[in-house]
């Protein structure tokens, strides 16, 4: 059934945004690639994704006057979702390739897997495990220890540890997969490449746009 | 420890699903889509698909397999064969994508692992690399689906290939392929060693125990398989749709490859699991 929300998926030129576009049309979303600021405003519900490296990313948002309007999006208190590096975007700083300023939505460093017997990046499937409980937010309904798919290097450590939905091990370390704070939703893996268990956060973030009205 | 992927690999000419020896005497097995769906249904961790004759101009029938399967579909689907230019690795990813396997081209101009990383991310840019072993022992790549000689040797262009920022490495054995011999282990285990990207084993599983030894002795992180799955789809689904063209009197025989000891995605990873290999369940 169409619920005819609108979602924006904020095109800055980082990666393949189909995927996630497909992903939210199958739970019934009108959905829209744009970066474009008065439609991204008007959209129920937002979503930061991307690949790639955070200092161009960085460039990218402040060049297009992105930064300021996911800014302006989510103090309206409307569903937002970073997702892989545009989990890592909202956090003060990252240590990729030099120190670099993110969006500092979020307080908190992103950092490198640092364990010389992993490979880097971590490319495949990983559990998240709870670390709070997940109530009605973006995980209801996902088990815990359930498998997501993930590729990444580097991983974000807020300063705020009960913002932390979820941790994941890797390269013999519990990082933070997931956090929460309050309209703000972030994951470090790709949901919508998490098959059916992974389409559950899109129908949950269309359930949270339908609430709001 | 990480977990192995498990990865269903459909070689595909025009709109069908075929199966060769050594990449070559291709035969129909029938539609992609209906494999792709059931593999994912069924727990496959990955899709690779491959055009296998390299014909990949505009919207063919890859780009439709593709566009079908991924509203259906939601685990990473890399495609390959006959993309040459940037725009060709945006029209993949336009019609549902995730990551494109690169071997022609990239060897034709490394640069363009450079350029496509830096535009798509280097987890959307996989190197696909074709090794036949040479009267002299030596290890060469090849392109245009194993049929042009490079002169290249294979570890060091797996290097350079990271170097230049492709984001996995699909790894097949030529001499192996579609025979059920096994994977090799040897060169893949020094591909492997001597990255550190993922370096996804094709070429040669015949039986479980081909897949534990790729991942134990291999140092394989994820392994493509065709052969053992396409089959096993086909004993458990028997009213295959016909296929129009192509050389379809193997499937109508109805024999099976001798080599081949079928197994489903979910045997493999229990068999996986109960010798001490993670997968996703």
């Amino acid at each position: 059934m169409k619920n005819n929300k609108k979602v924006a998926i904020i095109d800055y030129g980082m990666g393949n945004l189909f995927s996630v576009k497909l992903a939210c049309e199958k739970v019934g979303f009108d959905s829209l690639i744009t970066n474009d600021k008065p439609e991204i405003l008007q959209a129920d519900a937002l979503i930061l994704p991307g690949v790639g490296a955070f200092g161009d990313a960085m460039n990218a948002l402040k060049k297009m006057d992105l930064a300021e309007t996911i800014k302006e999006f989510i103090k309206s208190g409307k569903p937002f979702l970073g997702i892989c590096l545009g989990m890592q975007l909202l956090m003060s700083e990252s240590e990729e390739f030099g120190m670099h300023k993110g969006l500092d939505i979020i307080k908190g460093k992103v950092v490198k897997f640092s364990n010389k017997n992993e490979k880097v990046p971590q490319v495949g499937w990983n559990k998240i495990i709870k670390a709070k409980d997940w109530g009605n937010g973006l995980l209801k309904n996902v088990l815990n220890n359930e498998y997501m798919y993930f590729v990444h290097s580097f991983y974000c450590q807020p300063v705020e540890k009960e913002i932390i939905l979820s941790k994941t091990n890797y390269a013999k370390i519990d990082y933070c997969s997931s956090f929460q704070k309050e309209n703000i939703f972030a994951c470090q893996f790709h949901p919508e490449k998490s098959g059916e268990k992974g389409l559950i956060i899109y129908e949950n973030l269309a359930n949270l746009c339908q609430k709001k009205n | 420890m990480k977990n192995i992927r498990i990865i269903p690999r459909l070689d595909i000419k025009g709109p069908d699903l075929v199966k060769g020896i050594h990449l070559e005497g291709l035969r129909v097995l029938g539609q992609p889509e209906d494999f792709a769906e059931y593999y994912y249904k069924i727990g496959a961790d990955e899709l690779i698909y491959i055009d296998v004759v390299a014909s990949l101009y505009g919207r063919n029938s890859l780009i439709d397999i593709i566009s079908k399967t991924a509203r259906k579909i939601f685990i990473p689907m890399t495609v390959g064969g006959g993309l040459r230019a940037l725009d060709d690795i945006k029209n993949v990813l336009r019609a549902g994508a995730d990551k494109v396997a690169l071997n022609t081209a990239a060897i034709t101009n490394p640069e363009i692992i450079k350029e496509a990383s830096k535009k798509f991310g280097s987890s959307t840019i996989v190197v696909s690399i074709e090794a036949i072993k040479q009267p002299d022992g030596r290890y060469f790549a090849f392109v245009e689906n194993a049929r042009g000689q490079t002169g290249i040797e294979v570890l060091s262009w797996a290097k350079k290939v990271e170097e230049l920022g492709a984001g996995e490495i699909l790894f097949t054995s030529v001499d192996r392929e579609g025979t059920g011999l096994g994977y090799d282990i040897e060169l893949t285990k020094k591909v492997a060693e001597s990255v550190s990207i993922p370096v996804i084993a094709n070429g040669g599983a015949g039986n479980l125990e081909d897949l534990e030894k790729i991942i134990k002795e291999g140092k394989a992180d994820a392994v493509a398989i065709a052969s053992m799955l396409h089959y096993d789809f086909i004993k458990n689904n028997l009213s295959q749709r016909d296929s129009s063209e192509g050389n379809t009197e193997f499937l109508k025989s109805g024999k099976t490859f001798s080599k081949i000891k079928t197994a489903g995605v979910s045997e493999i990873k229990e068999y996986l699991a109960k010798n001490g290999i993670n997968c996703r369940k």
